[in-house]
């Protein structure tokens, strides 16, 4: 039973070690604010390798040599857009995880909108319909009216 | 007519189950190449071998030729490998390699036991030239045609079929262009 704490320690400490990034500190460059500009700019690169990790979450071999290339392009004085345009130049836009809005990506940012507008459209037609079939449904006649006060009345006193 | 409406929702489920029905159909490892149709890119890379030659874009172009990318670390490019041989005695088509992200005494050992059909093995073990070319895995292989511009990239291991039913004819309609 006293294990427990310090199991549990262990394996939150284990969890945390594999949650934290990839980057070595052999990698890091030497400024701080630099350094930090390329954490957060890797943080956006897509590695090609495994795809749904950033180059600064993978271990990947090339997604080593990616985050090399950003600091050296940053210690260089490249700007963020320019790093950014140099590696969508080589890899396409799939380096970005956040996909750029253009032409072929339009299905992407328009279709959940599409959807949606389409389904919003769909309810107030029926809802429009429905109210529109209750307006023209026709009063009871006197005769209609009389049968059924005596219905209701019959089934008063069985009751 | 409007007893019709009802179909609405369900042809638009079968357009959007046919749509990404097709994206199942496709693999999402595989990643278009922005160099198709454009020139190869700036490289220069040293020899792999002694005394053997280096790769650089100027050797590219002249002629249809074939850039492959390989490791001695890929096992899918061991796979590959001895499909090259045949390509280069076949159709005497030249083959530049492009030796990516390995160590020079493996890489060497490896064409030396397996054969070197390259013409050329540029040596790239910092991923300089294969950021260049957007290399994102090996093996990789792209033909150029003879004004040195891309016009095909695969990837993965190249076979018999791949090079039969899309290389190789490509490679002919290339030599035909001007």
């Amino acid at each position: 039973m006293r294990l427990i704490r310090p199991m549990l320690f262990g394996l939150a400490a284990l969890l945390t070690a594999f949650a934290a990034a990839a980057v070595q500190p052999d990698e890091m460059l030497k400024d701080p604010a630099q350094e930090s500009r390329a954490r957060a700019l890797s943080a956006e690169i897509r590695c090609l390798v495994c795809q749904n990790q950033s180059i600064d979450d993978s271990d990947a071999s090339l997604a080593r040599d990616l985050r090399l290339l950003v600091r050296d392009q940053i210690s260089q004085g490249r700007s963020d857009g320019e790093i950014r345009d140099f590696l969508v130049e080589r890899y396409g836009a799939f380096v970005l995880l956040d996909p750029p809005f253009r032409g072929s990506t339009l299905v992407l940012w328009l279709g959940p909108a599409i959807v949606l507008l389409a389904g919003a459209a769909g309810l107030a037609i029926y809802f429009r319909s429905r109210r529109r079939s209750a307006a023209d449904a026709v009063a009871l006649s006197d005769d209609e009216r009389a049968r059924l006060e005596r219905l209701l009345d019959d089934r008063d006193r069985r009751a | 007519m409007k007893r019709a409406l009802f179909l609405i929702p369900l042809l638009l489920f079968i357009g959007l189950a046919g749509y990404l029905g097709f994206g199942l159909t496709r693999d999402a490892r595989i990643l278009p190449s922005t160099l198709i149709d454009k020139p190869a890119p700036d490289f220069d890379l040293p020899p792999l071998l002694p005394g053997g030659q280096g790769l650089k874009t100027a050797d590219l172009g002249g002629q249809v030729s074939l850039v492959n990318v390989f490791a001695s670390w890929c096992v899918p490019c061991r796979a590959e490998h001895p499909i090259w041989a045949k390509v280069t005695k076949d159709e005497r088509l030249p083959i530049y390699g492009i030796n990516w992200k390995d160590k020079r005494p493996q890489a060497q050992a490896w064409l030396e036991q397996l054969g070197n059909p390259y013409a050329r093995v540029g040596f790239d073990p910092d991923n300089k030239a294969g950021i260049e070319w957007g290399v994102y895995g090996a093996p990789e292989t792209y033909v150029v045609d003879r004004n040195g511009r891309v016009r095909f990239k695969y990837v993965g291991p190249v076979f018999e079929e791949t090079l039969k039913n899309t290389i190789l004819p490509l490679v002919r309609k290339l030599r035909e262009e001007s």
